[in-house]
């Protein structure tokens, strides 16, 4: 069968999907810009502002000098293939194999799928016009070359459709920039004044070699479809979801464990052969009177151990309600990442935070309890004491510096300090008896004081002398006095900790 | 005669204790290092891993002592890297001082929780968990059944458990292998220097399943613990000057 191929060319890709996004766009001469150098650039523009002569490439300055109340937004790097690779994807829909070339094309092999829209004219047509709809503003063509089509899309004046076997004699009143060529090769086209392929379609091949490169020939015989061109389609991830629908409605605790069981098992044989582990799955139950219970999950580090991910699922089951029966389960990965998988030790069964066993038994924790209960605190570079440690983000979390043990801390803290009673002899000695909680402590042996201030760029207040202190009893203290000894000024001594 | 009848006794000793449960664990001396003589007290004269421990103490000068004993025998526990858990009511542990213990407190997960039954599930789950090197829990109150199910979760892990008990109303049995005691004692500086010296606790092993109970007066110099010979007396009162 003759190959087909459609070439579409989004005119303003990037500008339409900001209009899209922001409908006041429309009627405002807007420009996407991006640093490069030091200077703002522009990267995109919509068809108000090119009207007026402004294209990419020019300075953003430049452009305000000719439109006073030009709108300018700020561009997002790897955008259009982003946009593109959705584009594509939904492309699929009218063919199997699609491709999408940056900065602003899709090519789609077409080859025995335009009957099924009755002929190619109705099948571009129906392609324009829905994505005319989505707010795109595009040029589509189809021709037998993968060369010809993208030239027509970009460069063709009369009709988008090229009959099989046309290509040559529509390409000939286009310019040589249609044959996808290098800007220096165009530019040396253009200086020896062919500025249209029907000026240089005949000319000696080792002429043309000679002049313009082996690149130039394979262009021009692609598009003309003497040599064969490849398109790499792309593969659109099949969701991680796996169904099971039951002849009868399910209606019991176990009917439920069972089905999530067999889910689990063909979803994460899946995962694990694709080395991939899930983050986060839901699981959604259909019952027979329409309604849908969905219980979900979410576990500390990728895994597809399925008796690990049943038991985080089973603490939930009590919670669906069957009522009537559940007739169809769908089980849904909804972060799915790849896994690497850890070397295991002989000699040695505990690898430390990075344990698969611990971090499944923090998942269960978890889900029964609740993720705030969980705390890991790692080294903040702070003198305060309440600030110098703070929550890690994950259990994997490396800590950057290091914990410090030149002062001493007590082991136990309270949460907030309790103020004190207490008798000092003079400034800057540590007190004599102190009362905390109604009880009297003669303190016999003192070390301190350790004087830490407030962080003034983060936090207002006075600061801290720290005694520790031992009483008759041998119990020792961690005190404080708020502020400086003085007798016109407020001070407070409290107690903070208790040392081992 | 009497060496072969010793040796014999010895050894019906031993497989006693093997029959009852108790593993003799070759590489043990990581754990008998931080405990000094007290090790004497066990079955076989080591500190026994995989069993859950039991601490009693009231007030909060006692509890920071206890955990300073605890802390210094979970250093020798999670040398190789070894992550624990410790679950707790309060949440007063102060992360930053177990450093000076010799733990890694970015190793340490701490899980804070209000209901005793959820802290007993936690707590039996984490046991479970053979890749941890200890779990403590600050349980008050634990029934026999209670400790009877940890037991059981350690001797599948052989994960070694803390109880802290806080203030407990009634002293139960418990299946817990030892029982402990700890409550700080005065310290005291090389030549009667003014300051604070280690901290010194006097340990008291009140209950210990086929071992000798015994009561110890410690100091925990850094990396381990050092007996004191004798009680020094409490210098008389005076106001020590410091800075």
């Amino acid at each position: 069968m003759p190959k087909r191929f459609m070439a579409i060319w989004f005119c303003y890709l990037k500008t339409d999907w900001f209009i899209r996004r922001i409908p006041v766009l429309q009627d405002i001469p807007f420009v996407l810009s991006a640093p490069d150098h030091g200077r703002m650039v522009i990267t995109a523009v919509n068809p108000l502002v090119l009207s007026q002569g402004i294209g990419t490439g020019m300075t953003v300055a430049d452009a305000r000098a000719i439109i006073s109340s030009l709108q300018v937004m700020d561009d997002q790097p790897g955008l259009s293939a982003r946009l593109l690779k959705g584009l594509a994807e939904w492309c699929i829909r009218y063919t199997p194999t699609v491709a999408f070339e940056e900065p602003d094309g899709l090519m789609l092999d077409i080859t025995g799928c335009a009957h099924l829209w009755d002929g190619e004219k109705q099948y571009l047509a129906e392609i324009t016009r829905r994505l005319n709809h989505f707010g795109y503003d595009l040029r589509a063509a189809i021709a037998d070359t993968i060369g010809t089509a993208w030239a027509i899309a970009r460069f063709g004046k009369d009709s988008s459709i090229i009959e099989p076997g046309r290509q040559t004699a529509a390409l000939l009143p286009l310019p040589p920039a249609a044959l996808r060529l290098e800007t220096t090769t165009i530019e040396r086209l253009e200086k020896l004044g062919l500025c249209k392929l029907s000026n240089l379609i005949s000319m000696p091949r080792s002429a043309l070699r000679r002049r313009f490169g082996q690149c130039f020939l394979r262009r021009l015989d692609q598009a003309l479809g003497n040599e064969e061109e490849l398109i790499i389609p792309i593969h659109p991830i099949e969701p991680y979801q796996s169904r099971l629908t039951c002849l009868d409605p399910i209606v019991t605790a176990t009917g439920i464990e069972i089905a999530l069981q067999r889910l689990l098992d063909d979803l994460c044989l899946r995962l694990q052969k694709e080395e991939k582990g899930l983050r986060g799955a839901l699981l959604k139950c259909y019952r027979t009177d329409g309604k849908i219970e969905k219980i979900g999950i979410g576990t500390n580090r990728p895994s597809h151990n399925s008796r690990h991910i049943f038991k985080l699922f089973e603490i939930k089951i009590d919670s669906i309600l069957p009522a009537p029966g559940i007739e169809l389960f769908v089980l849904e990965a909804l972060k799915v990442e790849s896994v690497l998988p850890l070397q295991e030790k002989l000699w040695e069964n505990t690898g430390g935070l990075d344990n698969i066993g611990l971090s499944e038994l923090l998942d269960r924790i978890g889900e029964k309890i609740g993720v705030n209960n969980i705390h890991r605190y790692v080294p903040d570079e702070h003198y305060w004491p309440e600030n110098s440690y703070k929550l890690a983000s994950s259990v994997n979390e490396v800590v950057q510096t290091a914990w410090r043990v030149d002062k001493p801390r007590p082991l136990q803290v309270l949460a907030r300090p309790a103020p004190v009673e207490v008798t000092a002899p003079i400034p800057d000695y540590p007190p004599m008896i102190f009362r905390f909680n109604g009880k009297l402590h003669k303190i016999i042996k003192a070390d301190g004081p350790e004087r830490i201030e407030q962080e003034w760029w983060l936090q207002d207040g006075q600061h801290r002398d720290y005694y520790c202190v031992e009483d008759e009893e041998g119990h020792r203290y961690w005190l404080f006095r708020s502020g400086h000894y003085e007798v016109d000024k407020l001070y407070q001594w409290f107690i903070h900790g208790f040392f081992a | 005669m009497t060496g072969t009848k010793t040796d014999i006794i010895a050894q019906l000793q031993r497989d006693i204790l093997s029959l009852q449960g108790f593993k003799t664990i070759l590489n043990n001396a990581v754990v008998d290092a931080g405990l000094g003589s007290i090790k004497n007290a066990f079955p076989n004269a080591s500190f026994p891993l995989g069993a859950v421990h039991e601490f009693i103490y009231t007030g909060e000068e006692a509890a920071a002592a206890t955990s300073g004993f605890v802390a210094g025998v979970l250093a020798s526990l999670m040398l190789n890297e070894g992550a624990s858990v410790w679950i707790g009511a309060s949440g007063t542990i102060f992360p930053p001082a177990l450093k000076s213990f010799g733990i890694s407190p970015d190793k340490v997960i701490f899980i804070d929780l209000q209901k005793e039954r959820e802290i007993l599930w936690v707590m039996e789950e984490a046991l479970k968990c053979t890749g941890l090197a200890a779990v403590i829990g600050e349980i008050p109150e634990l029934s026999f059944a209670g400790s009877r199910r940890l037991q059981l979760a350690v001797e599948q892990s052989r994960v070694t458990g803390f109880i802290l008990r806080n203030n407990p109303r009634s002293l139960n049995t418990t299946a817990c292998v030892t029982r402990w005691k700890i409550t700080p004692l005065a310290s005291e500086l090389p030549g009667n220097m003014p300051g604070l010296g280690f901290p010194r606790w006097n340990v008291e092993l009140l209950k210990v399943r086929n071992g000798n109970p015994g009561k110890w007066q410690v100091e925990f110099a850094g990396e381990c613990l050092r007996h004191i010979s004798r009680i020094t007396a409490i210098p008389p009162m005076q106001q020590k000057k410091t800075g």
